[in-house]
Order: structure tokens, then C-alpha cells, then sequence
């Protein structure tokens, strides 16, 4: 029984952390969030260049050819240094559906240019408030509808996304959002440190991508794969913000003493503890399941999430909590955390749809 | 990340598979055997010393004190293969998972040889004696003096709460001896015979009508030295390793009553109406069983830090705490599931024979037996994540000068 990590795997996670430490302070992820810039174009080009765009892509197709595993501890420490760039979108979910569902062809163009960070991908899955529905359709007249919000929408290359038509049923296509018939423009979101964008289709191109499988059906086994990677970003960024809350109160004094000192401040962190664990433990399964498509990765993967969203948005609100009037402030960094949890647990789906998931496989297995 | 077994691990756990299917039943429900009557504590004694004749008792306990001499994860295997069958241990779990790790580490060897082979087969039941009526959740302020008289000590006071006293032939007891000094350093562990004049032992009615618990009394009890547990003043320090072996001993097999519920949701129809297809079931088996998964996976990365030769430390107070909490929650929900009929306690009526109703009234001693939700939260705060210690009005002070309620 080895439930952790490989040496290596966890080299690998200390050099990002050392890397993001100094790479994606505060600062950097401020320098998005009080401007209109959509990334932070400079640490992207860093993080590009440290191969981490090229981890989970075979080697044949330009990438480093290791695994999900590797995946996860980068995903934990991007999470933890809340880092404004595209590499969920590009990497978790357009990189993996075209590994999964591209063509020779589409693999020959595209990885490569993923793994070098020529081109960023995202997945347009929404398509306004409630679960997924898929009304965009296409046709010989090329595809027609709108997606919202999609993450980096406004600045990714190209799109994954399912559309309906009449003779094929619904399908994953790949969009050229630079083409003619895309309209895009830039959302405000509750975490403008990561980008949200509105796209139109009207006759634009579309490719289709793993022809003739389902659609949905491939949606799904994509999202569950994400939802993974997306649990160790919302553990990382978890710990840091319960790390930095425990820091406040330490030397935060009230009545003479630490306010870390009270038990109705300290119960609050062992209660944030509680549910990182959980979470971590839960996120840690998902992997392995991840890591051997393993037969209940979709119960794991929905588990992982449930628990990821629940912890991370718990920790966050009790961290703006144990700070007092100053968490509420601009100035502090608990808003940035909380920001990010609403954001991590908006995107591939909410706990709803999620936990009727979960539900949905409980109640139907033997 | 795997989850094979080595080789050998393989090997140990077909052998373990296959004395079990000949010697227990298979669990065809899951039904926690509780520990009262006299019968059943007759079958347990009987079936814990088949287990050590087997040598599947004691398994990471040296084999000069009757224990297997296997690893930790030998221990894990076993307890991963028992959990689907029927069988007796839970009169044993104090003595041999609480007592017997600090005998181990502070008896003498005579005491060792001449005690821990005979708790590991169960000929004799120990019991842990620590709370008393005015020291719970801060047990170092207990009262039950010990004094010297020659070779032997002598005890007078009360113990509470004792799990199994009425069963045990001997207990671990935390007496002061030095009431003048502060409340941590006054204190001494024992090993105590209980078949004396000098112990009564009372059982305590619980709130849901079952009778585990005890009142201990001791009038002019007497204790030799040689049963003396590390320095005399030292018993604090004793008493550590005892309630840490507790939290370990009872992490693992902690009832969260996820699988009760998940069973429930799966069968129940009411008026022709599955539940399963409630929404609100469906929502709360989810939240419910994103936490259950949690601990289990929780647990296996336990394991990983205790095959890679380390110790599970308070992070094992998370399965309790969590796994309390969660049978309460559920057991109360189901009974609202039920509708009006959900107040009787019937075994022939209540559906899963009145499990659920049972549970809402066995479960809050859940939550207190072991350490408080409470202390399992400061245990976390101030252990695991080095929050500082709530200010204490008694540093510092002589046990006798620290001011009561009741004086």
C-alpha cells in the first residue's frame, strides 16, 4: 500500500512552489486583478518554458510524456499561489480532449502547440445560468449559438465545445475563435484575476472532434478528469489561505492575548482542517484513480470535487472571519482566496450537478 | 500511488481470509455487536482466545508477551479482512489498545511477562480508569489519592465512566500522589488488580437505556509498587501514551453510519415511492458520503505514513470527530425520512430494526466518550497545527490551592 506521492513527483511540486513563491506573489496576481489585463503574460511565458504546458503530452507530440500524477502536484501549487494565467483551460481541459478525442491529424497540429505554448485552449461548456445544456448548433452553414461564460475565452486560440446537429446528434468541435463568425468580448466575474469571456457564433468553423462519439458522454469523462486537477488547485489554494489566517491571528492580540488562543478561533481552524483533510484525502484518491482509469474514477473524480469546493469556499470565508474588519479591506489577500474559491467551484459545473453525481452512482451500483 | 499488496502482505492476508471463513461468520448485515450480557461476553472471551491460539492477536506485539512480532501493516491487513465478519472484540479494545502499549513501554519485565501474554489472550480484561466525576475533559485535575504503605500504595476515591469495569480483572489507574505540587506533576499510573475488597463497581444507566459504562469506587484499595507505572510523579506522561493508543485504537473503526444510510436509501420505498428518488436524500447522501470517503482515504494515507515507518499522530482524532458528528446527523435525518412513524422505537416496526432511533439516542455519548468534539478540536489547533493554549487560570498552582466549583 503506497497512497502518496513519488519522490520525484514531490521534487517536482517543491520546485513549483519555490518557483511560484517568487514568481506569482500577491502582487502579480493583483497586477490582473486591477487591470484589464486578462493573464499575466510574463509568468505564463516562464511557466511555458519550465514545460509545465508540455507535462501529460507524449513525447511524439512534442510534450514530456509523464503523467497525471505530475499533473496534480503542479495543479496543487498553481492553486496555492492563486496564479493568473490560462493553464487549466489550456492544459486540463483542451489539451486532454484533444489527446482523448483528436484525430492523428488534430494531434499532430494541435499538441505541439499546446505543449509549446503557441496556441491556449479552453472548453466553452456553459451556456448561461443551470446546468449544461447544449443549444449552439452546427450545420453546413457552420456553427451558430452562445456560450457563457467560458474561462480565457477572450484569449484563447481555440475552442472545445459540444454543439448539436441535425443528422450527428451532439458532438465535441474544435473552434478557431479567431476566425470570422466569432464574437467575443470580456466578462466581469466575481475573480477578475482570471479571465471570463462571452462568445457568439454565427457561421463560424468548427471541426468536428472524436467523430461520432457521444458527446456528452465524452464531455463527461473529460469534466471528470479536470475535476480532479481543478480539487488540487482548490486544496493548494485552501492551504494558503488557512496557512495565512493562522499567521493573523497569532500575532493579531485582543484582550491581552492571541486571538489564535481562543477557542472560538482555534476551533474554527481545526474545523478548516477538518475539511482539508478530507479534501486532500478524497483529492488524493481521485488521483490515483486518475492515474489508472481506474472503474470508479467518476465516483472519485465527483468526490474530490464535492469536497474540494466545500473546503475551499469553508476556509476562505472563515479566513475573511479570523481577520476581522481588515479581511473585509482591498488591501488584504482574503478576498483574492475567496475570489478564487467561487471561481474554482463555478467553473466544469457547481455542487449541485456534482453531488447528484455522486448520488446518481451510489444509489445505482450493486 | 499503488495499492497491491507485497508479496509477503499477499501470503499473510490469504491466510487471514481463510481462518476467518472457517472460524467467523461472515457479516450479513451491519449491525455493530455491542459488548453487554454476560453471554456475549462469554463468546467474546471464547473467540478471542481461538484468535490467539491462531496467532492473529496482539499482532505487532512482541511474541515473549504473547504477541505475533508482525509490522503495523500486518495489523492493517487483519483489520481490513474482520470487518466483514461477526466478531467479538470490543471487551478487549481498551486493554489491549490503550493499556497494553503503555505497560509495554513503562512496566517492569517481570510485570510484562507475567501480564501482557495473558491480556493478549484474552484470559484476563483490562479496563482504563482516568475520568471521575470532576475531572472530563481536564483529567489531570482528578482527585483519587494514592498513598504509600510499605511496598504498596493505597487508593481512595471514584472513577468514572469506566468502559467494561465489571468484566476486568485488572485496570490502568491515574491516581495523585502529590497534591502539593501543580496538577500534571502530582500525578501516578497503576496497574490495578480489580478483584479486591477494596473496589466496587456500579454500572451507570445511559440515556438510551444501555449500561456500558461504570462507577468505580475505591475504599483502602490496595496496588503494589511493583505494579507501579514509570516514576512516581510521572503518571502524566503515562497517561499521554494511553489516550494517544485510544485515539488510534478507535480511529480506524470509528461508526460514521454512512453505510447504514446508504443501505437505507437503496431499499426503502415509502407509499410505493423509492426514496432514492427524493432530491433532498439524494443531496445528503452526496454531502454525507464525500466525508465518509474522505476518512476512508484519510485512513489509507495513515497507513502509507505507518509503512514508511512513521506514527499516526493526532491526526487521528479527525475520524473521530468527524465520523460522531456524522452518525448523529444521519441516524436524526433518516428518522425525519421516516415521517411521523419515525418517533417509534420498535425492532418490529422501525425499518433496519430500529437502528436509526437507536442511534439518535446512543450517539451523543459518541461525541463525549474518548475526548469531547471539543478536546478533539483543541487537540488539532494546538497539536497538529501549533495554535497557541487557551491561557490556563491554574498554571502554575499547587493542585490542592486550585480553586473548585463545589468548595
Amino acid at each position: 500500500m503506497n497512497f502518496e506521492f513519488s519522490e520525484e513527483q514531490l521534487f517536482i511540486r517543491d520546485q513549483a512552489r519555490n518557483f511560484l513563491s517568487q514568481e506569482s506573489t500577491a502582487q502579480v496576481v493583483r497586477s490582473i486583478l486591477d487591470t484589464p489585463e486578462p493573464y499575466q503574460r510574463a509568468l505564463w511565458q516562464k511557466i511555458i518554458e519550465l514545460g509545465w504546458t508540455a507535462i501529460a503530452i507524449p513525447e511524439e507530440f512534442g510534450g514530456l510524456g509523464l503523467g497525471y500524477l505530475e499533473l496534480c502536484v503542479i495543479a496543487e501549487e498553481l492553486g496555492r499561489s492563486l496564479a493568473p494565467v490560462p493553464f487549466s483551460s489550456s492544459v486540463y481541459l483542451a489539451t486532454e480532449a484533444i489527446k482523448a478525442w483528436g484525430s492523428r491529424e488534430q494531434q499532430q497540429y494541435y499538441l505541439p502547440r499546446l505543449a509549446s505554448g503557441e496556441l491556449i485552449g479552453t472548453l466553452a461548456s456553459s451556456e448561461g445560468l443551470g446546468a449544461l445544456e447544449v443549444n449552439t448548433t452546427v450545420s453546413n452553414k457552420g456553427l451558430h449559438g452562445e456560450k457563457i461564460p467560458v474561462p480565457d475565452g477572450d484569449i484563447a486560440d481555440f475552442a472545445v465545445l459540444l454543439a448539436r446537429s441535425d443528422n450527428a446528434g451532439t458532438g465535441l468541435y474544435l473552434v478557431d475563435l479567431t476566425a470570422t463568425g466569432v464574437a467575443r468580448s470580456t466578462l466581469n466575474s466575481m475573480d477578475p484575476s482570471r479571465s471570463q469571456a462571452r462568445l457568439v457564433f454565427d457561421g463560424a468553423a468548427a471541426s468536428p472532434l472524436g467523430g461520432g462519439t457521444d458527446g456528452q458522454a465524452a464531455l463527461a469523462q473529460l469534466l471528470d478528469k479536470a475535476a480532479v486537477l481543478f480539487a488540487f488547485e482548490q486544496i493548494g489554494g485552501g492551504q494558503a489561505a488557512m496557512d495565512m489566517g493562522m499567521a493573523y491571528t497569532k500575532q493579531r492580540f485582543a484582550f491581552g492575548r492571541p486571538i489564535a488562543s481562543f477557542q472560538a478561533i482555534k476551533h474554527k481552524f481545526a474545523d478548516m482542517f477538518v475539511a482539508l483533510e478530507l479534501a486532500r484525502a478524497n483529492a488524493y484518491y481521485g488521483a490515483w484513480a486518475m492515474s489508472c482509469d481506474a472503474p470508479d474514477l467518476p465516483l472519485a473524480a465527483a468526490t474530490a470535487r464535492v469536497s474540494a469546493s466545500d473546503a475551499y469556499y469553508q476556509i476562505t470565508r472563515e479566513n475573511i472571519q479570523a481577520h476581522g474588519g481588515m479581511g473585509f479591506t482591498w488591501e488584504f489577500d482574503c478576498h483574492l482566496y475567496y475570489r478564487r474559491a467561487q471561481l474554482l467551484s463555478g467553473v466544469i459545473g457547481t455542487q449541485p450537478q456534482w453531488k447528484e453525481a455522486i448520488a446518481s452512482r451510489l444509489i445505482s451500483a450493486a | 500511488m499503488d495499492f497491491e499488496d507485497t508479496p509477503e502482505l499477499a501470503v499473510f492476508r490469504s491466510e487471514v481470509r481463510d481462518w476467518l471463513d472457517a472460524n467467523a461468520q461472515r457479516r450479513t448485515d451491519q449491525l455493530f455487536l455491542g459488548m453487554e450480557g454476560d453471554q456475549a461476553f462469554q463468546e467474546a472471551k471464547a473467540w478471542y482466545k481461538k484468535k490467539s491460539q491462531a496467532g492473529f492477536a496482539c499482532l505487532t506485539w512482541p511474541r515473549e508477551y504473547g504477541g505475533a512480532g508482525l509490522t503495523p501493516l500486518h495489523e492493517v491487513i487483519w483489520a481490513q479482512e474482520v470487518e466483514n465478519y461477526k466478531t467479538r472484540d470490543a471487551h478487549f479494545v481498551i486493554g489491549i489498545g490503550n493499556c497494553g502499549p503503555a505497560i509495554m513501554h513503562f512496566a517492569s519485565e517481570e510485570a510484562k511477562v507475567e501480564l501482557l501474554p495473558r491480556m493478549a489472550s484474552a484470559e484476563d480484561v483490562w479496563c482504563q480508569l482516568f475520568s471521575e466525576p470532576s475531572a472530563g475533559s481536564d483529567v489531570a485535575g482528578l482527585r483519587t489519592r494514592a498513598e504509600p504503605d510499605g511496598d504498596n500504595w493505597i487508593l481512595n476515591g471514584q472513577k468514572i465512566w469506566t468502559s467494561g469495569a465489571q468484566y476486568s480483572d485488572y485496570g490502568v489507574v491515574l491516581t495523585r500522589t502529590d497534591p502539593t505540587v501543580s496538577k500534571y506533576r502530582g500525578l501516578t499510573l497503576f496497574m490495578i488488580d480489580m478483584r479486591q475488597p477494596g473496589i466496587e463497581i456500579r454500572p451507570i444507566r445511559q440515556m438510551d437505556g444501555g449500561q456500558h459504562f461504570n462507577e468505580v469506587f475505591f475504599n483502602d484499595a490496595v496496588v503494589p509498587d511493583a505494579y507501579r507505572l514509570g516514576e512516581v510523579g510521572g503518571g502524566w506522561t503515562g497517561a499521554l501514551t494511553v489516550l494517544m493508543s485510544e485515539r488510534l485504537a478507535i480511529s480506524g473503526i470509528q461508526p460514521t453510519g454512512f453505510p447504514q444510510f446508504l443501505e437505507l436509501v437503496k431499499s426503502l420505498e415509502i407509499n410505493g415511492q423509492p426514496i432514492a428518488r427524493d432530491p433532498i436524500v439524494r443531496e445528503r447522501l452526496a454531502t454525507w458520503y464525500s466525508q465518509y470517503a474522505g476518512l476512508q482515504a484519510a485512513n489509507k494515507r495513515m497507513i502509507t505514513a505507518v509503512a514508511k515507518g512513521g506514527i499516526a499522530g493526532a491526526e487521528a482524532s479527525l475520524g473521530k470527530l468527524v465520523g460522531a458528528v456524522m452518525n448523529q446527523e444521519i441516524a436524526n435525518f433518516a428518522c425525519q425520512v421516516f415521517g411521523q412513524a419515525g418517533i417509534i422505537q420498535d425492532d418490529s416496526f422501525s425499518p433496519e430494526q430500529g437502528h436509526f432511533q437507536h442511534s439518535v439516542l446512543f450517539s451523543p455519548g459518541v461525541r463525549l466518550a474518548g475526548g469531547t468534539d471539543e478536546v478533539m478540536r483543541n487537540i488539532l489547533a494546538e497539536q497538529v497545527l501549533g495554535l497557541p493554549q487557551e491561557p490556563r487560570a491554574d498554571k502554575g498552582m499547587a493542585f490542592q490551592d486550585i480553586p473548585t466549583g463545589n468548595s
